[in-house]
This record gives structure tokens, sequence and C-alpha cells, in this order.
């Protein structure tokens, strides 16, 4: 994905709400990418975990809610530990799947798993992800 | 001190091998623990937005029932409730205003300030035997067996609640210590601390399913003849996924994955139906017949 930014855009201008459902502050971000690079989940991202981090420096609302990163964390805070700056990386994502689920969107269709699927499941595994991912 | 056990949901029903072996084995050791009398689910994943705390109720209610009776620790085996409650405990031991949203809700219960310690299982056999005082238990060493521990996210991150603080800054121990107690050969594995993808077996299932591919593999080429864990949702993710493993060329390494309280009640002797084998997705009987390790009938 190629997003254009304005310069001398940064910090400020990161979406409000995701700094309020977060109490985290992306302009802390320098950009390293150590996020991404130890996320178990980036294959599966079309936005990487530093992409994130920019868009929200910049405040890009539209990319942000368009992109399936926070959708697609698992919340393992692999990122968070290994983050030089401290960020507390899995409150964004939080925020991230927050904005919508809040808005009634569902992040996952329970009725879409198969049934034989469903029966081998862990409840573990139900609890946590209609948590996660259902409004 | 009085020790409260939680279970969790997934012990008593997919993960009752986890549960089976783990209380069998406390018997043998002569720790008493007590199931709480009442108890609800967790939430299963910590709740990280700053204005959500109606989801901090379920697990704080859970640390309040070990407090009412009387106990000084609430220990689980789940990996994942360990990290849910743990949190939530930190989170009445150290957010004032939360702590005052959450007692002012919940005013038919009594105020709770984190007085509980949460303990997972792991470090429950640590602090109370030493891992000299296991091995002195063993009655049948497991000779022979290679064996990768699997951490996987919740008994290390965030580091409040990292069960082997102690070695902060160094990769954790605690799991090698315990196999090597039971006198098995610990397998250290590049994949060890990383995540199975959890939840996202529902919400990204073709990811999930190359994750676990990408885990086993890495513990495979490490020499290891089995994963062993301590959450019912890694055994899922890295275990039964091995069925949905394609199949062409023989397909992707496979290896069998245990709990860690199975290995225990094992190693010390318990027979089968208290190690809870024929619950194992993919089985063992074959490596622990390979290895003379098959538990003796009931």
């Amino acid at each position: 994905m190629t997003v254009f930014l304005a310069i001398g855009a940064l910090a400020a201008a990161a979406p409000r709400k995701v700094m309020e459902l977060s109490g985290v502050n992306p302009g802390r971000c320098m950009q390293c990418g150590t996020c991404t690079s130890v996320c178990p989940m980036v294959e599966a991202m079309d936005v990487t975990v530093r992409q994130t981090m920019l868009l929200l420096q910049h405040g890009r609302a539209e990319e942000l809610a368009a992109a399936r990163t926070g959708a697609v964390c698992a919340a393992c805070h692999n990122c968070e530990v290994r983050c030089p700056r401290g960020i507390e990386i899995p409150r964004l994502m939080e925020a991230l799947r927050l904005l919508e689920l809040r808005k009634n969107r569902d992040l996952v269709d329970p009725r879409a798993i198969p049934r034989e699927r469903l029966a081998a499941l862990p409840p573990i595994a139900m609890v946590a992800a209609f948590r996660e991912l259902t409004a | 001190m009085k020790i409260c056990y939680y279970p969790g949901c997934t012990l008593k029903a997919t993960a009752q091998n986890l549960e089976d072996a783990g209380l069998a084995a406390l018997a043998v050791l002569g720790i008493a623990v007590e199931e709480l009398p009442r108890w609800n689910c967790c939430g299963a994943v910590f709740s990280l937005a700053t204005d959500d705390v109606l989801h901090q109720i379920a697990p704080t209610r859970i640390l309040i029932r070990a407090q009412e009776a009387g106990a000084g620790q609430l220990v689980t085996l789940c990996a994942q409730c360990y990290n849910t409650l743990a949190r939530a405990n930190l989170l009445a031991r150290t957010d004032a205003e939360k702590r005052e949203t959450l007692n002012r809700f919940m005013t038919e219960e009594p105020d709770y300030r984190g007085e509980v310690e949460v303990v997972h299982y792991l470090q429950l056999l640590r602090d109370q035997l030493g891992w000299n005082g296991l091995a002195a238990r063993v009655r049948r060493p497991l000779a022979g067996l290679k064996v990768a521990p699997y951490y996987g996210c919740t008994l290390l991150r965030p580091a409040e609640v990292n069960i082997d603080a102690g070695r902060a800054g160094g990769p954790p121990a605690i799991l090698r210590d315990f196999l090597a107690a039971l006198g098995a050969t610990p397998v250290d594995f590049p994949l060890a601390t990383e995540c199975c993808s959890a939840y996202q077996v529902i919400g990204s299932p073709a990811a999930s399913l190359a994750r676990a591919q990408t885990v086993v593999a890495a513990a495979v080429a490490a020499g290891a003849d089995a994963l062993v864990l301590s959450c019912p949702l890694c055994d899922h993710n890295l275990g039964r996924q091995q069925l949905s493993f394609p199949a062409t060329n023989g397909g992707p390494p496979r290896l069998p994955v245990l709990y860690f309280s199975q290995l225990l009640a094992l190693a010390l002797g318990i027979d089968a139906a208290g190690c809870g084998l024929d619950r194992n997705v993919p089985g063992t009987r074959a490596l622990l017949a390979e290895r003379n390790l098959v538990p003796v009938a009931v």
C-alpha cells in the first residue's frame, strides 16, 4: 500500500479516539520496525504494525479504518516487550478493533465457522475470539 | 497458607487431561489445593481499553471468591487464565480509580484490593518443592525423551506477569528446569516464546494453520520428540491443527504435543487414567512406547 503523507504532519495528529481508548501515544514511535519483524501474524496483515504506527502519527483515520491490522493481531504482546521505545502497541491494536466493534460491526462472522470445526474448538478459543472480534 | 485452585472453562471440556494429570500429581506430591466452590469464566483475554472496566468484573469476582475462601494464593493450570487473573489482580493493586469503580459496582461483594496472589502451577512447583525437591519425587525418570518447552505468550507477557521474572532479560528457563527435574532432555528452539496465533484460529484460520506448521517444524528441526505446553488454546492450535496439515509429499513435520502436567504425572508414576494420554491429539502412544514410558494401566 502506498500512502502519501504531508511533510511536517507528525505527532499531534493521531486520531484522538485511539489515544483515548489505548492511553498510548503513538507519536513516540521512531519507525524502527521491530514490531513488524517480531509479529507472528504479519503475513496476514495488509498494513504492517510499523505502517500502522505511521498512519496513527499522521492521523490517517480512513486508511486505519480500512486496514485489517487490529483485526488480525493476536494480542501476543511480542511487539510490546521488544519495542525499544516501550510503546504498549497491543493497546493501540485493541483501540483500533474497538473503533469498529463499537459501531456494532463484527470482525469475524461466527456463522461462517464450519460446524465440524466448531465441534473441535476449545471453549477458550471461542470466548477469546468472540471477546476480541465481535461487537 | 491455603491455596485455592481455579480450573477455567476449557479444563472441564477439551482439556480435561491438563486438569486430571495436574490434580493427580499434586495429590501425590502432598500439595493441598481446594477448587473454588463457585467460579465463572475469567473472560479468557484481558481487556486493554482504558474505559473498559466492565470486563474486569469477571476475573475480579473470581479473585474475591478466593479471598472469601481464605486463600493466600490462587493457582491455575491454564496459562491464559493465569494471565487474565494475574493482570486483573495487578489492576486491583495498582489502579486506584478502576478499583474504586469495580468495588462500587459490586456492592454485594466485599471490597477487593488485590490481597490474593495469583500463581501458575509451575511457580507453585518451583516455590513449594524446588526443582531438586521435585527430582527427588520422580519415580519414573523420562530418560531419553527430548522435549521442546513451548511457553507461548501468556506465561511470559506482559513483563509484569512473567512467571519466570527472576530471569528477566534472558530467555525463560522454568519449563526447561521442570523438564530436567523429570529426567527428560529439554530441547530449546527459537519459537518457544512466540505466539501460536491464539484466538486468530477463528479470525484468520489460514494464517493460524501456517503458524502451527512453522512452530512445529522449528521444534522438529531442533531435534524434539514432543512439544510441551500449558495452554489449551496453544494445544489446539499446535496439536489438533496438525490433523489439517497438508498431506502432499508427506506434508510438513508433525510431533506429539503434551501438557506439562501429563509429563509430571507420568514421571511421578501415576497410572494411564491419571495421565489422560488418550485425550491428546495427535496421539502420544507410539512415542512413549518407543521410549518405554507407557504408563501402567489402572
